[in-house]
């Protein structure tokens, strides 16, 4: 009976929380039939903002993936002075209000900023800073307790079978870690084409040049543009379902959590 | 042949190793013991180059190696928990040191099937090592180690995280392997009994020092201290002197050099029986004897008999 109980609360969680505000905005999307919608999110400035949504994800996420890695087996497998302010940094952005990071940044870049120059605040490179300031811990934080699980005595056999440092990572420690860091790189990848604060505030919100997708979908909503907006909600969320589904897809059966 | 000479490693505060030198030579199976904490494992890391030592020199076959990685050493090593490459079968995990070496692919499938025979995995070459017993994991784990055909064999309490009997068939199948390759083997145990029947020589090591390095027999014959006497099994402290229980002689009547005793307690091991007995002055001391003695002497709880330590040893400061 307590089973069904939790089964059915967390079930009812999940639907009233979730997946009704989900379902109401492709209910509100599609209330008009297909047509409406398609046009919606095929106007030039709808697709400008998809690209550069992707563009910005497509920048974001391979160097956060990298990065992730990297600063994972710095804070795992070398204890450095200062390991512990790493490991705290790191977890920044999930501290900071993305309004703060977007400001800060626009601090140091815009004109008159320490790092100032032309052509970076209300641009590509702010707003891909900002991305990847946002979307920076994920990768870490799901890579790091693989690496303290999985221990050092691998890598030391390997080393005493003689194996390279970077041989070590490629045959033994990569496949042990390569399922966390797909996991990181799908929330990083839902962060960046969900980031709203930061980037908004560093992009100046130009409509056809520096608007995201889903600062388009703000923008259309607070024109009264209900289809557009839904429409362009609809694209994210797709978008982030194939994210999704494109990892369970190259998951081996057995390694599924 | 291994030369450590005048190894000192320090983790922080603690001292695992003391100024320790150490000789091993070529073709012979040295077993390192010693309770935990003793530096036994450290010493045998820091000939592997798993650990750099803080003071002192390493030598491979006369070649010095203490700054080299352990990749360039050409050493073997079989970890006490396998360190198994768990996303790899059997088979890869035997192959591994042969494909980084770049060997041509007949050599490795010829060299890991030999190994496969050798470690009885034949059958097993494509499980992967969570499907495999703990004693079939640390086989494939001494084939893996063996593949390149390394200078020396380290073994870190090879098979310590093996039940008894298992332990037992492996202890026995290791020193049948090492009469058939004769790779220079040191094998780190706590269990002195692990190291009595598998070692030539044993070096006894205690708080980051080596209390002595002998054969077997001769260990248990005539230790060099009271430390040693005593981890190298079973002794009874009586006053200054050490008495091993196989030395105390019970009798039901007196003569001049008894003591009186009451026996307290009757343990049965099979072919032999440990008495545990409380002597007149409140000294406790257990004798060691035969089924057969037992049954002679009529032993039970509580009676009263005389006790004779027949060989004393006594330890100068």
């Amino acid at each position: 009976m307590a089973r069904y109980l939790l089964r059915l609360g967390s079930l009812g969680y999940l639907a009233v929380l979730l997946l009704a505000p989900l379902g109401f905005v492709f209910y509100r999307a599609f209330e008009h039939g297909l047509g409406p919608a398609w046009d919606a999110v095929t106007t030039p400035i709808a697709l400008h903002a998809l690209k550069l949504t992707l563009i910005l994800a497509a920048i974001a996420v391979p160097a956060n993936a990298v990065f992730g890695v990297v600063c994972a087996l710095a804070i795992v497998r070398h204890r450095f002075p200062g390991a512990g302010v790493v490991n705290a940094v790191v977890d920044l952005p999930l501290a900071l209000s993305p309004i703060v990071v977007g400001l800060s940044l626009l601090i140091l870049y815009g004109s008159g900023g320490w790092l100032g120059g032309h052509g970076i605040v209300f641009a590509l490179p702010a707003m891909a800073l900002a991305t990847i300031f946002v979307s920076l811990p994920f990768v870490v934080r799901e890579v790091v307790p693989v690496l303290r699980e999985i221990g050092t005595e691998q890598e030391q056999a390997a080393a005493t079978l003689g194996a390279s440092a970077w041989q070590t990572f490629r045959r033994v420690t990569w496949p042990a870690i390569r399922w966390a860091t797909a996991y990181g790189v799908v929330l990083t990848t839902a962060r960046a084409l969900g980031e709203f604060g930061a980037v908004s505030v560093v992009s100046g919100r130009i409509v056809g040049q520096t608007e995201t997708l889903t600062l388009y979908v703000q923008e259309r909503y607070a024109q009264f543009d209900v289809v557009a907006a839904y429409s362009g909600a609809v694209v994210l969320a797709l978008i982030a379902v194939a994210v999704l589904l494109a990892m369970n897809a190259f998951k081996p059966k057995e390694e599924i959590r | 042949m291994i030369e450590a000479h005048g190894i000192t490693k320090r983790f922080g505060d603690f001292v695992a190793l003391d100024d320790v030198s150490m000789e091993v030579e070529t073709g012979s199976l040295t077993a390192l013991l010693g309770p935990s904490g003793s530096g036994k494992s450290t010493l045998l890391r820091v000939v592997a180059g798993l650990e750099r030592p803080d003071a002192g020199r390493v030598f491979l076959d006369g070649e010095e190696v203490t700054w080299r990685p352990p990749q360039a050493r050409g050493v073997g090593f079989v970890f006490q928990h396998y360190a198994a490459f768990k996303h790899m079968t059997v088979w890869d995990n035997i192959a591994f040191g042969l494909k980084i070496r770049r060997r041509p692919r007949s050599e490795v499938r010829g060299r890991v099937e030999e190994l496969l025979e050798l470690v009885q995995l034949t059958g097993l070459a494509e499980r992967y090592p969570a499907q495999l017993s703990g004693g079939q994991r640390q086989r494939m784990g001494l084939a893996r180690a063996l593949a390149p055909d390394p200078r020396v064999l380290l073994l870190d309490e090879p098979f310590g995280a093996l039940d008894a009997r298992v332990r037992k068939e492996l202890r026995i199948w290791l020193r049948r392997l090492h009469d058939g390759t004769h790779t220079t083997t040191v094998i780190v145990t706590h269990d002195q009994e692990e190291a009595m029947e598998v070692a030539d020589r044993v070096v006894v090591m205690n708080s980051g020092r080596v209390e002595q390095v002998a054969p077997p027999r001769e260990l248990y014959d005539t230790p060099a201290n009271a430390f040693v006497m005593s981890f190298v099994g079973e002794v009874n402290r009586v006053g200054e002197a050490f008495v091993r229980p196989h030395d105390v002689e019970i009798s039901v009547l007196p003569n001049g050099s008894t003591r009186e005793a009451m026996v307290e307690r009757l343990v049965h091991l099979g072919f032999e029986v440990r008495v545990d007995l409380v002597q007149d002055d409140g000294q406790e001391i257990a004798a060691q004897l035969t089924r057969e003695e037992v049954d002679a002497l009529e032993l039970e709880r509580g009676q009263i008999v005389y006790v004779r330590p027949m060989r004393e040893t006594v330890f100068a400061g």
